[in-house]
């Protein structure tokens, strides 16, 4: 069962390293991690996506919660946006740039960087959104991509601040 | 003020009396400061030795307990000691030197990453980069330390940062946003086990370390007489409840009492009490207590439906919730069951077989109790250990002192040091294995350098014992590596060698007088008791078996 857990933490060296380190040692999978600032400078957000059963997933919440420099810790799995950015690198030789271009638009990618040969594309949006635009580019070569992990964020009046 | 300064005056702020370590080069800043303090020092031989001093001296005071090591091979000395006491919950502050904020990250000399080394063995550590920093962090380390769940915190001290200047302003309290340990029990929860107590026909108290910890062993046995329900404990619980109490059926487990782990698997309810279930306490995690629903009081919320499913949780401090819980529970009696229990502790108490001439272990430490029923004891790991926790029966709390989570050798004797130093009055007995001595023996010189009188008694049996005996149960006799003695080895002399006293045992008849003798002789003594070499601790559940499994 996928689960997206939103943790605000204080923003210090080291927190990071700590999250991670009991992931580690506990067992628990990460599928995604990722880390930014907030409204506020002193607190760091992460969206953390786990694939685990429900008894490890609240074993997950709760050992988060004992870390010292865990602020707060929410499910946003449901009623939640999910977003995710990526750049694909793809092949682009002329006689297919045509129809990049098209695929790209459809899926409101846009393309950041033009060379003899390739594109960079840039996409936004859910996993399985960007899952099937890499699978799409795939018949063309892709070289490279970059994921940033997933940013969750609960939808309405919910929110996770303090 | 010199931040190095600045520290000890926070320690003295804090009512440190007494801490225990090695210095080096990183941390003689720190040295230098305690040597105008009133705050007593002694200086450990090893700094695995002086983690578990301070480890000791926390268990047996309920205080937190002071280490000092210097960066690099002192910071990484501290390690089994440290996570000895985060397994076992005990607050202790280890502070450890640090080459200067300008190397860390070279590989300077002695340099150890020891905050990431520790990362999942603290409750939290700190590395000190900003010296206006390091009068908050102590406040913090203490309250960290010592409330919620207790445990050890780190802090790591580049040497520029113990030499920097700074004003002294004690923090008086502390705000941590992420930290706020529930200590008042959720009412709702509180009513729903009363009624299940209520209903129970068969119900029997768990009670664990946390008892101890929150000091909740008047609630649990007012709770106990009030249901009345049987108590068992976990090895971290013995002292929750008196153990010769009526209603106590003693510890539970891989090599407790099998009258007190029947009447678990019997029981209907099971209230568990500051415990996290782990599986040397209850064998096989889903065969455990089949027939019970469970209620469980713990104020470490991640330990609530961790290993066994839970009916009824309960977070919050376990004083608290059991005080709330006895103003509503009404006396009922539950004859057929007290019969049933009392039954099967008629049918399988404790025993062991006497043979003419030679020393059983558990003979020592059955005279152990009958002439020192008060002294707090000590243990190392292992048979030695086991026997220790079947026949001392434990009176009060804190009286009992073991590696239960990690279970490290060579814990007991340092521990029983820094027991000592606590309780400088009560007699120390370390019941010790002549393997696990020999893993700190160096701080002989510790206690003799300060006259620091504990007992130690080592259950010699020229084995890694509880090896041996897993080796002769499951892996047909084939003793890898796990013979001990030679000829010519003598704990007497090495005692001796070391400016303590020394006394060996070879016949039952003597034990007596060497215990006796062990009082009152004024300096720390060993006493070389040599005992049945291959005798085995039972009862005996094999590992990942269920308690009704119980051999012997
Ligand atoms: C530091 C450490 N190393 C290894 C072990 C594994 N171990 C558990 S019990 C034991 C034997 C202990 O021997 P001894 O101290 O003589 O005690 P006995 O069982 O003979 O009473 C060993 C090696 C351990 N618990 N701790
Ligand atoms: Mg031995």
């Amino acid at each position: 069962m996928k689960k997206f857990i939103a943790v605000l933490v204080e923003n210090r060296p080291g927190v990071l390293a700590r999250v991670s380190s009991l992931f580690r040692r506990r067992g628990f999978n990460i599928e995604s991690l990722s880390v930014g600032t907030t409204e506020r400078n002193d607190i760091s957000r992460m969206t953390i996506v786990v694939d685990e059963d429900e008894r490890t997933v609240e074993q997950v919440v709760k050992q988060l919660n004992k870390l010292i420099e865990v602020i707060k810790v929410s499910d946003v799995t449901d009623n939640s946006v999910h977003r995710e950015l990526a750049l694909v690198k793809v092949n682009a030789p002329p006689d297919k740039r045509g129809e990049i271009v098209e695929i790209a638009n459809i899926f409101r990618a846009r393309i950041v960087d033009v060379a003899r040969d390739s594109f960079i594309v840039e996409i936004t949006g859910d996993e399985e959104k960007i899952n099937a635009f890499i699978d799409l580019m795939r018949q063309y070569g892709i070289k490279e991509v970059a994921r940033t992990g997933v940013v969750s964020m609960a939808r309405g009046s919910k929110v996770t601040s303090i | 003020m010199r931040v190095a300064d600045a520290i000890v005056k926070a320690l003295e702020k804090e009512g440190v009396e007494v801490a225990f370590g090695i210095p080096g080069g990183a941390i003689m800043e720190v040295y230098d400061a305690l040597y105008d303090s009133n705050i007593r020092h002694i200086l450990a031989r090893h700094e695995q030795g002086a983690v578990h001093m301070a480890d000791g001296y926390a268990r047996a005071s309920g205080r937190v307990g002071i280490a000092f090591a210097t960066s690099g091979p002192g910071a990484t000395n501290t390690v089994t000691g440290i996570a000895t006491a985060y397994m076992d919950s005990s607050p202790i502050i280890v502070f450890t030197g640090q080459v200067p904020r300008a190397m860390i990250g070279n590989d300077a000399f002695q340099e150890a990453d020891i905050t990431g080394i520790t990362m999942p063995i603290t409750k939290h550590n700190y590395l000190v980069t900003d010296e206006r920093e390091i009068l908050k962090i102590v406040k913090e380390a203490f309250h960290i330390a010592s409330t919620g769940r207790p445990g050890p915190v780190l802090i790591d001290l580049p040497k520029d940062v113990t030499q920097a200047e700074i004003d002294f302003d004690y923090p008086e309290r502390v705000e941590i946003r992420g930290y706020k340990p529930k200590i008042q029990g959720h009412p709702k929860q509180i009513k729903r086990a009363v009624e299940l107590i209520m209903k129970s026909e068969r119900p029997i108290i768990l009670a664990g370390g946390g008892v101890r910890i929150s000091n909740a062993h008047p609630e649990v046995l007012e709770l106990a007489e009030k249901i009345p329900a049987f108590v068992v404990t976990t090895l971290m619980g013995k002292g929750a409840i008196p153990e010769e109490h009526p209603l106590c059926l003693g510890f539970i487990g891989m090599h407790g009492t099998k009258y007190g782990n029947l009447a678990v698997m019997d029981a209907d309810l099971i209230i568990a009490v500051g415990c996290r279930f782990s599986d040397r306490t209850v064998g096989r995690f889903d065969e455990f207590a089949p027939n019970a629903k469970i209620i469980h009081i713990d104020i470490d919320p991640a330990e609530i439906g961790k290993n066994v499913r839970v009916d009824v949780p309960i977070v919050g401090d376990a004083k608290h919730v059991l005080r709330e819980m006895i103003k509503l529970i009404e006396f009922k009696a539950r004859k057929e069951w007290f019969d049933h229990v009392n039954e099967l502790r008629r049918k399988y108490p404790l025993r062991y077989e006497f043979k003419e001439g030679v020393v059983k272990p558990q003979y020592v430490v059955e005279k152990v109790y009958e002439m020192f029923p008060d002294a707090i004891v000590t243990t190392e790991v292992g048979q030695n250990q086991m026997w220790a926790a079947q026949y001392f029966k434990v009176k009060y709390p804190r009286q009992f002192i073991t590696s239960g989570g990690l279970g490290t050798m060579g814990f007991g004797f340092p521990a029983a040091i820094g027991a000592k130093v606590a309780n400088p009055d009560k007699v120390v007995i370390d019941i010790a294995g002549d393997g696990s001595f020999l893993m700190n023996i160096q701080e002989l010189a510790t206690a003799v350098d300060y006259g620091i009188n504990v007992v130690v008694c080592i259950l010699n049996n020229a084995y890694l014992g509880m090896v041996r005996q897993w080796q002769e149960l499951f892996y047909d006799k084939r003793y890898s590596a796990t013979r001990l003695r030679y000829p010519e080895m003598s704990f007497e002399k090495i005692a001796k060698g070391f400016g303590a006293h020394g006394i060996t045992v070879e016949k039952p008849s003597e034990v007596e007088d060497a215990l006796k003798e062990a009082v009152e002789v004024d300096k720390p003594v060993v006493i070389d008791f040599h005992v049945e070499v291959e005798e085995n601790v039972f009862p005996f559940v094999p590992p990942g078996r269920s308690l009704r499994e119980v051999l012997g």
